[in-house]
């Protein structure tokens, strides 16, 4: 039998296999009425830890990353392990906020981060803005789960966009049906095979490469041979700080993006979100893993596959390893993992790009007394609308094109920390200061990737993330992420806002909390819903 | 908004918070790690002393846990 056969059997059939879970998830603990946001849209706040494990690390480490992290140790070396620091990192800095963001969360029945935001600082404009940055800088990321699947399809040698449209046709389907139910039964499928796959390929691509120590021989002697400055085995002088703040930053937006704090808000009380924090680095071990793919495709000679514009897609460097290296029905597994791994985080995106127009959008300016059953039919439409909306920017759009915006998604979302993240801890900050914060860290944000080249395919800007010190005037080399200046920016300008906006007496929203919500556990009282309404 | 409730509040302080920050500061000292010597079972010195990392932040994040159930 043809290899490309037995590698699409296996993966057609791994790929239906979730779907008829997707479908079959609606009866998964089911509830009584499943029309209400608590219930398509959280799974009934109820999930336990391992559910809840599975859930937010099949969202977290999304298909993209599977693929494009590897792509970029391939590419530059250890500049792209920053994704493990990274994933070191972001656990114990959130231990304490989520707790919180789920207690407060808990207690008002907010279903998204912009919720808060409207009932902590009183304002519907400053929750518009949190909402719609929330919205845009989730709609490319489900656009780059589709890349991540076209990456597997491709090495495949399946070409055309019909296959993506089926299988996005079919996500969407049971993502309207079953809610979150969907992924988070898909996650135990989703995990496991990624874990089965990159625990074989690290014992058994090494062994066949002569072990991990001529793996990273080969790599620093490519890198040694490349004219390119930046890459290496290690970092150098000029990118330290680059990795350093790349590293901290995203860390600092992983749990701002509204899909991260769907799967938080899903569980049933503080301790599951506390022992998850301690579970969850089990994923970055994994990531690490992964990572290192990049270097044994290079001692194992991999070649991408050419892309549709002649140019070799490094994107497929990892399935075209896969390809190389394991046995037909093994490299059909790992594609399904991959693929399985895309439809997990898309699903919970859309949910929550849904969630966020429903609440924050429909119910704040189009429908102030929505009811329960209402929001969950409009969040159920707009996620298929998102989804739809998902495929057309990958159809008709350049890929590279969700992959900039995914950059600037990024540093776009770090945007909200002062009102999400810090609101969670002090309500010192002015509303007006947070908005005038807002739009100097985007400003300072959009303007700074605008500036980065990227030399390796001559784009004069939106090149990387990586903005040099030297547009500041600054006599050096040195590279800083462009996000983590742009929240420096935004929180000197929210900070002298606020008090700017306190000298001059302009009046402050209401804050709808109080101190004692923010340590709420499972059976406290809970506000009727009520009290986003009651602020106005 | 009252706060200062006379009743015993709740509070996610606790000095053992302070262990949290061991993981988020190690991993980012990169003079600590960058370097290809000594390795590892053939890791080198960058990537499998942040891989330990990981252990220092589960050590630490489940001691936090423990004490301040």
């Amino acid at each position: 039998m043809n290899a490309n056969v037995t590698e699409l059997v296996v993966f057609a059939v791994l790929f239906l296999v979730v779907s008829v879970m997707g479908f079959v998830a609606a009866k998964w603990r089911r509830p009584e009425n499943i029309e209400s946001l608590h219930e398509w849209g959280l799974g009934g706040r109820n999930f336990g830890s391992w559910i809840t494990w599975f859930l937010v690390g099949g969202d977290l480490y999304t298909a993209y990353t599977f693929v494009a992290v590897p792509a970029l140790v391939f590419g530059a070396g250890a500049l792209g392990f920053y994704a493990l620091p990274y994933t070191v990192v972001v656990y114990p800095l959130v231990f304490l906020v989520l707790a919180r963001m789920w207690s407060v969360s808990h207690v008002h029945g907010f279903v998204t981060p912009a919720d808060f935001v409207r009932a902590r600082f009183g304002s519907p404009t400053l929750a518009l803005i949190i909402a719609i940055t929330g919205l845009v800088a989730t709609m490319p990321y489900i656009a780059l789960q589709l890349v991540g699947i076209e990456a597997v399809l491709k090495t495949m040698g399946i070409t055309g966009h019909l296959p993506i449209i089926i299988a996005f046709a079919i996500l969407a389907a049971y993502t309207y049906q079953s809610g979150l139910r969907a992924p988070a039964l898909i996650a135990f499928v989703k995990d496991t095979l990624i874990y089965i796959v990159i625990l074989a390929a690290v014992i058994y691509i090494p062994a066949k490469l002569g072990g991990w120590g001529s793996i990273f021989d080969a790599a620093k002697a490519k890198f040694d041979a490349s004219p390119a400055p930046g890459d290496g085995i290690t970092l150098n002088a000029n990118n330290q700080l680059q990795y350093v703040t790349l590293a901290f930053g995203s860390a600092l937006a992983l749990f701002l993006y509204p899909h991260s704090l769907t799967g938080v808000l899903a569980s049933k009380n503080r301790g599951v979100i506390k022992r998850n924090m301690a579970a969850l680095p089990a994923y970055s071990f994994l990531l690490g893993l992964i990572a290192l793919l990049g270097f044994m495709a290079i001692a194992a000679g991999t070649k991408p596959v050419m892309g549709a514009n002649g140019k070799p897609d490094t994107n497929t460097i990892i399935p075209a390893l896969f390809d190389q290296m394991f046995p037909d029905w093994f490299a059909g597994v790992a594609y399904a993992a991959v693929g399985i791994g895309a439809l997990v985080p898309a699903a919970i995106m859309s949910i929550a790009a849904a969630n966020l127009f429903t609440r924050n959008i429909y119910r704040e300016y189009l429908r102030k007394d929505a009811t329960d059953a209402q929001e969950a039919k409009v969040s159920k439409l707009v996620s298929l609308v998102v989804k739809v909306g998902a495929v057309l920017c990958i159809l008709l759009l350049d890929p590279q094109f969700s992959i900039d915006l995914q950059l600037i998604g990024g540093v776009i979302i770090l945007q909200t920390l002062p009102s999400v993240g810090l609101g969670l801890y002090t309500r010192w900050f002015h509303k007006g200061g947070l908005i005038a914060g807002w739009v100097a860290g985007m400003s300072a944000g959009i303007w700074m990737l605008y500036m980065v080249p990227n030399p390796a395919n001559g784009k004069a800007h939106f090149g990387g993330s990586a903005f040099g010190l030297a547009n500041l005037g600054i006599d050096t080399k040195m590279t800083i992420y462009a996000g983590f200046l742009a929240l420096a920016v935004n929180l000197i300008v929210a900070a002298l806002g606020t008090l700017v906006f306190r000298a001059l007496k302009v009046a402050d929203g209401p804050d709808a909390t109080s101190r004692e919500d923010y340590f709420a556990d499972e059976g406290d009282p809970k506000v009727k819903d009520l009290d986003l309404a009651a602020s106005h | 908004m009252t706060t200062g409730e006379p009743e015993r509040a709740r509070s996610d302080r606790s000095p053992w918070n302070w262990l949290l920050v061991l993981p988020i500061v190690l991993p980012l000292l990169t003079f600590l790690f960058n370097a290809d010597e000594p390795r590892l079972l053939g890791f080198p010195l960058f990537y499998w002393l942040q891989i330990a990392f990981i252990i220092v932040g589960v050590g630490c994040t489940t001691i936090v846990y423990r004490m301040t159930k």
